[in-house]
């Protein structure tokens, strides 16, 4: 196959890139020539991925995640590595031990996160796409703090392998551009089955998007209009979904009442999780070197304070708690229990409705350093997680905004209907473009 | 309630290192954090206090129709051992070099 390689040289005045590839190189395929950024989370072969933390400085994957491997093997041109929250613990690419994003909307604002560096150099124009990944909003939060279209797809459709695993129940690699049918054309490349990750199914993604929605029936969630929700950002999404209506859709009130302890079972989940996962960061087979004259567990605690950031330190200790005797009753099983009847709120609401719509996010794009406390980080996911603990296909579309800065709305559907998703985001772009 | 010694020792458990100077911080927040997850007290649908957390995942994976998915044990194209140890920060003899264990 010919080779042939791109000049790249964007203008990062945002912070958005870890690594740039000044002259990636490139095959044949549907996606030749394409610059895509990829998140420092997602192994590339030959190029160093630190996941934005320090623990691993100077790593270089031996490999490509699957994903990787799939966008060059249609012709994509791997542009560089992106910023993102620390391992993907954050909603706003603040918790980067190499300095935060900027908003390209507003300097003073974060992106989002935790794929914040990737939603800023789509949103920038620096590249045409990019990918992400999603634990419990991390590409529809930066999506729609950018104002840029992401996807989450369906838990399995995407293969995790070469995903750096932070919460791997609940995480998954997406697409992201400007627009619906680019997001549709990535997903097309990046979906199908991977003997490598056995939570991989066999369900390519072979769809051109289609605006006609004339029929479909949302469900719109109280929840996602109730409190802790900006009436602003509210009111603008109802438009939205206002304007799905002029298209032949119907909407049905509905009630999610497991969102009650969803965010608190998310949290339970994810910190649990992160503690097993990040056990591997000992200093020895990669990142910055164990001390070996040490004793075990002093040399691994020496490196793992050095190396990880206060978040990552605060969420492996709350994984720890969690997991640990006495407590697990208490925390991580009521936690599965909570998860297993958010599936099912989801699957009761799915017999009467093709999609639930609501606000991607409760707020626009907050300042940078506003939210120095972490639960109240925390509570700013209420209307993502959901989504990561049912494993449905979510989207954030651009659907207006408020004091100037996007809002994004997210459109959710049943498992393995991403199609359907994205198509309802199509239809709402198409209606509004200029 | 957790106490900074609760902390301390969690900290111990999952070898993050812990400065004392750190501890007072670190339990503030996990009090905040720990008191809104108190809300999965009101989760209903199973007795979750008495139910074993084994009865819980075999369960779930009933009902989410689970299976192992596992290939043939036979030898395949990988990494080679020059590789696979590249990034380690200690190597001797083709071999990864740890701190000592015992």
């Amino acid at each position: 196959m010919a080779v042939h390689t791109i000049n790249f040289e964007p203008d990062d005045r945002y912070n958005a890139f870890l690594k740039v590839c000044a002259k990636p190189s490139h095959g044949e395929g549907k996606l030749v020539g394409i610059a895509i950024a990829v998140k420092d989370n997602i192994s590339t072969q030959g190029i160093e991925t630190t996941c934005a933390s320090k623990i691993l400085k100077g790593y270089v994957p031996p490999y490509d995640a699957h994903a990787v491997g799939l966008i060059k093997n249609a012709g994509a041109a791997v542009a560089g590595k992106t910023n993102m929250d620390e391992f993907g613990m954050g909603t706003s690419t603040e918790n980067s031990a190499f300095g935060p994003t900027l908003n390209p909307r507003d300097t003073g604002r974060v992106p989002g996160g935790s794929s914040g560096g990737s939603a800023a150099v789509v949103a920038a124009g620096m590249v045409r796409m990019a990918l992400g990944t999603d634990t419990g909003g991390s590409i529809r939060c930066p999506a729609a703090f950018c104002g840029i279209v992401g996807l989450k797809p369906t838990y399995g459709r995407v293969s995790r392998y070469g995903l750096i695993a932070y919460a791997n129940s609940l995480e998954t690699i997406g697409p992201m551009a400007t627009n619906v049918a680019d997001v549709s054309l990535l997903m097309s490349v990046i979906a199908g089955h991977d003997r490598k990750d056995t939570t991989s199914h066999d369900k390519p993604y072979d769809h051109t998007p289609s605006g006609d929605i004339n029929g479909l029936r949302i469900g719109v969630p109280e929840e996602y209009f109730g409190k802790g929700v900006d009436p602003e950002v509210a009111a603008v999404v109802r438009r939205a979904i206002g304007r799905l209506e002029d298209l032949g859709a119907s909407t049905v009130p509905c009630s999610i009442p497991s969102m009650e302890y969803a965010l608190a079972a998310y949290y339970v989940i994810c910190t649990s999780e992160a503690s097993s996962n990040l056990a591997r960061f000992d200093g020895v087979r990669y990142g910055p070197a164990a001390d070996t004259r040490k004793s075990w567990h002093a040399a691994y605690q020496d490196v793992r304070k050095q190396g990880f950031g206060p978040e990552v330190r605060r969420r492996i200790m709350l994984g720890t708690f969690a997991l640990s005797s006495g407590y697990y009753g208490k925390y991580y099983a009521k936690a599965q229990i909570a998860r297993e009847n958010v599936r099912k709120d989801f699957a009761r609401l799915f017999q009467d409705v093709d999609v639930l719509c609501g606000p991607t996010m409760p707020m626009i794009a907050f300042k940078l350093g506003e939210k120095s406390d972490p639960l109240s980080m925390y509570l700013s996911d209420i209307l993502t997680v959901p989504v990561n603990l049912a494993g449905i296909p979510a989207i954030s579309v651009p659907c207006g905004k408020v004091q100037g800065m996007p809002v994004g709305l997210q459109v959710m559907g049943r498992p393995f209907e991403d199609e359907r998703v994205i198509d309802v985001a199509y239809a709402y772009e198409q209606a509004v473009k200029p | 309630m957790v106490t900074e010694k609760d902390v301390e020792h969690i900290g111990e458990l999952a070898d993050i290192g812990i400065d004392t100077a750190e501890l007072a911080t670190f339990t503030g927040q996990f009090n905040a954090i720990v008191e809104y997850f108190d809300v999965l007290d009101r989760v209903q649908g199973d007795d979750a206090v008495t139910r074993d957390l084994y009865n819980v995942l075999r369960d779930d994976a009933v009902t989410r129709d689970l299976y192992n998915v596992l290939r043939d044990d036979v030898v395949e194209p990988s990494l080679s051992q020059d590789e696979a140890t590249r990034n380690a920060g200690a190597r001797e003899d083709g071999f990864i070099k740890a701190p000592r264990v015992m």
